[in-house]
């Protein structure tokens, strides 16, 4: 820490050094550990009328927790319900990542290896424009477009694939094209990056001593994106477990995603322990499957941030 | 180092016929004809851009020729994938992958034929102690010097057994003594494994010394073919004459030409008497303009006052060069260079003219064309 400060300053002088430390400071303890303490806290309280706190029956309790495996039932039952939600909403985060992954990966080969300078750069733009718009805005527009009444319906119709409206929402087609389409920009620029940068004579090289194309992408160009790779289904793979917009806008409605149970809590439910308490259990299961995703594939933390 | 029972290297001749490269507008390769034999070292010399590389992804199938055809061991290798044709290439740059092992780096041939874990590992072993790295297979490629990583490339090109070997500079990023090291044992290895070589370099001392034969471009253009002594002494362009080795060129015409010798007239005050170049090239005739080249190791201070093809010029300054004086003569305003050995006895007054004088059969005339840029 000392020696960063030191080197920061020889860089940028004293104020600048001064301004950064203070800034990311503040910006990683205002905006990430607070909150998330206060978070953690409150986990681990029982949901009291305002009167009662901080009086003599505000104690620690892991209350909220056991809610979410034993429900209300004192029996002992398991709560499958919420269980089973988390597991879902992990699964399909998981699917829309590795989906993510399928459609990013050629395209940021292509990007990277085979497109010139202007050309690349014009494509990127093509490629951030639509996040200029909101994301409920977005969420809605694959509303309309999945919708009975929608355009794919109506061609789908047309071109005579089906007869009758197919129900996207509620087959949920919507919600993984929506949660795909949400944060597809994520994966997109890590793996541009980490391929950018790889030597286009290894990719030659590999072919001049025999290697075809799926051998030149598994056995030279993914390894070496590797770390882009990580890093970019990481970030989807967060974004998606914790995304509510899309769910709830496009998700059918027997269909709950996770972070809509946390929402619940907090809002309708009015229990803000234990929608703290389904926050924490949903960062912790996601962190600790992205690390055990990340030591199945050998891949350290530290050569993510290449 | 030697090659004995490192595998059977068949040796299979390349011909390119009329091999036309273009980019849009941009010619990069012009009409390349030839034809090189099995187990030959045959090099492409010529400045930077003049297509080299761009002739020799032809040979290794990056790139398809606009027109015409490339045959190797009498296949035409037309719609033939680089990774389908008997070569390989190595690199300017190497191209070893970081993230392997020294000994997956050479095995990785093999691994893409699918050949299994341990005779991979046999043969990648068996490379290493050939190319003098026994039992660092296991090391990283970071970890070797550029001369290691220069053999590591050469092993892993050798691991399959190509029919042809493509060099695209090697050596450019070794320092001067490495590189002569590894001229020498390149030559080595290319004798001891009698594979075709195929080199291409910008450096006409490397070209010059290890090669069987010699191709120079310049500007897409082959201008001559033949071997190191034949581009050097009978150069037939002005091109070749003057990017290979260093010479003098005068202007002049050409005065009389009985297809044995010529009399040029170069403003010198002197007819110069030259051999017709027999290299081929169109001949001259009487009252054409030409170049006249003459190596600075080829001219000579006049022993005596009435030689043939005496001339006079004044001192200018001398590089002094260890074992060589270059000294810089002035001929009418002509910058000449004239090196001699250093063998302690020279002494050239800075203000008496100095007489000089060259062989006939050392004076080069050639049609005005072309000079290669100092
Ligand atoms: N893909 C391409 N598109 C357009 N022009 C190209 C392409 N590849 C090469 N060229 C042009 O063709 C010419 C020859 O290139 P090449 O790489 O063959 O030169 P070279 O002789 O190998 O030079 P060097 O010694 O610098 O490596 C150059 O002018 C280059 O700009
Ligand atoms: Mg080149």
């Amino acid at each position: 820490m000392r020696d960063l400060f030191y080197d920061l300053v020889k860089r940028n002088g004293m104020a600048v050094s001064i301004y950064l430390m203070v800034a990311v400071s503040l910006w990683v303890f205002l905006l990430i550990i607070l909150p998330q303490l206060t978070m953690l806290d409150y986990s681990f309280r029982f949901n009291l009328p305002p009167g009662k706190i901080g009086g003599p029956e505000d104690v620690y309790t892991l209350d909220q927790y056991r809610y979410f495996f034993q429900g209300s039932g004192s029996s002992g039952g398991l709560n499958t319900l919420d269980i089973g939600i988390l597991f879902k909403t992990l699964m399909s985060a998981v699917f829309v990542t590795v989906f993510d992954l399928l459609i990013c990966y050629p395209v940021a080969f292509v990007l990277a290896k085979s497109s010139t300078g202007a050309k690349a750069r014009l494509l990127v733009l093509a490629l951030i424009v639509p996040y200029w718009i909101n994301e409920i805005l977005r969420a809605f527009a694959f509303r309309i477009l999945f919708g009975s009444t929608g355009v794919i319906n109506e061609v789908g119709m047309g071109l005579g694939l089906f007869d009758s409206p197919v129900d996207f929402i509620r087959e949920d087609v919507a919600l993984y094209a929506g949660l795909a389409y949400a944060y597809i920009l994520l994966m997109i620029f890590p793996l541009y990056n980490a391929i950018e940068s790889l030597d286009r004579n290894q990719i030659e090289a590999a072919q001049d001593m025999g290697a075809n194309w799926w051998q030149v992408h598994s056995k030279v160009v993914i390894p070496y994106a590797k770390p882009g790779i990580a890093s970019g289904m990481t970030m989807v793979f967060m974004l998606t477990a914790g995304a509510l917009a899309a769910p709830q806008i496009l998700g059918g409605p027997s269909n709950l995603w996770f972070t809509q149970l946390v929402y619940q809590w907090f809002n309708s439910g009015g229990n803000w322990p234990r929608g703290s308490a389904y926050a924490m259990i949903l960062l912790v299961v996601c962190i600790a499957l992205v690390l055990l995703t990340m030591r199945i594939f050998k891949v350290s933390i530290g050569e993510i941030k290449r | 180092m030697t090659f004995a029972g490192v595998g059977t290297f068949m040796t299979k001749e390349i011909s390119l016929e009329h091999v036309w490269v273009e980019f849009g507008e941009f010619t990069a390769v012009q009409k390349a004809n030839l034809n090189i034999a099995g187990g030959e070292f045959f090099s492409f010399l010529g400045p930077s851009g003049c297509g080299k590389t761009t002739l020799l992804r032809c040979i290794s199938g990056f790139q398809e020729p606009t027109r015409g055809l490339v045959k190797i061991g009498g296949k035409d290798m037309k719609g033939v994938g680089p990774n389908k044709r008997p070569t390989a290439l190595i690199f300017q740059n190497l191209a070893l992958f970081p993230l392997r092992s020294v000994a997956d780096n050479i095995s990785f041939p093999l691994e893409v034929r699918g050949v299994d874990k341990k005779t991979r590992r046999k043969r990648a072993d068996e490379l290493l102690e050939l190319i003098a790295l026994p039992g660092q297979g296991d090391k990283k490629v970071s970890e070797l010097s550029g001369g290691q990583k220069q053999r590591v490339a050469i092993a892993r090109a050798l691991a399959v057994e190509p029919d042809i070997l493509l060099l695209d500079e090697p050596l450019s990023a070794l320092d001067l003594k490495l590189r002569q090291h590894m001229r020498t044992e390149l030559r080595a290895i290319q004798k001891q494994v009698g594979l075709t070589f195929i080199y291409i370099t910008h450096d006409q001392g490397e070209a010059l010394t290890m090669s069987d034969r010699i191709a120079v471009m310049n500007k897409g253009k082959i201008e001559q073919i033949g071997d190191g002594k034949t581009i050097y002494d009978h150069p037939s362009t002005s091109f070749v004459a003057s990017f290979v080795g260093e010479n003098n060129v005068l202007e002049g015409t050409v005065l009389t030409n009985d297809g044995k010798m010529m009399q040029i007239d170069a403003g010198l005050g002197t007819l110069f008497h030259v051999e017709s170049h027999p290299a081929g090239g169109p001949a001259l005739a009487p009252g054409d303009a030409c170049q006249l080249f003459v190596r600075p190791e080829a001219l000579k201070i006049a022993k005596s006052d009435n030689s043939l093809n005496q001339f006079e010029t004044r001192f200018v300054t001398e590089e002094f060069e260890g074992n060589m004086r270059h000294i810089v003569l002035d001929a009418q305003g002509k910058k000449l260079k004239l090196s001699l050995i250093n063998d302690g006895t020279h002494s050239i007054g800075a203000s008496a003219p100095v007489k000089l004088d060259f062989a006939p059969a050392l004076g080069i005339a050639l049609k005005p064309g072309e000079l290669a840029s100092a």
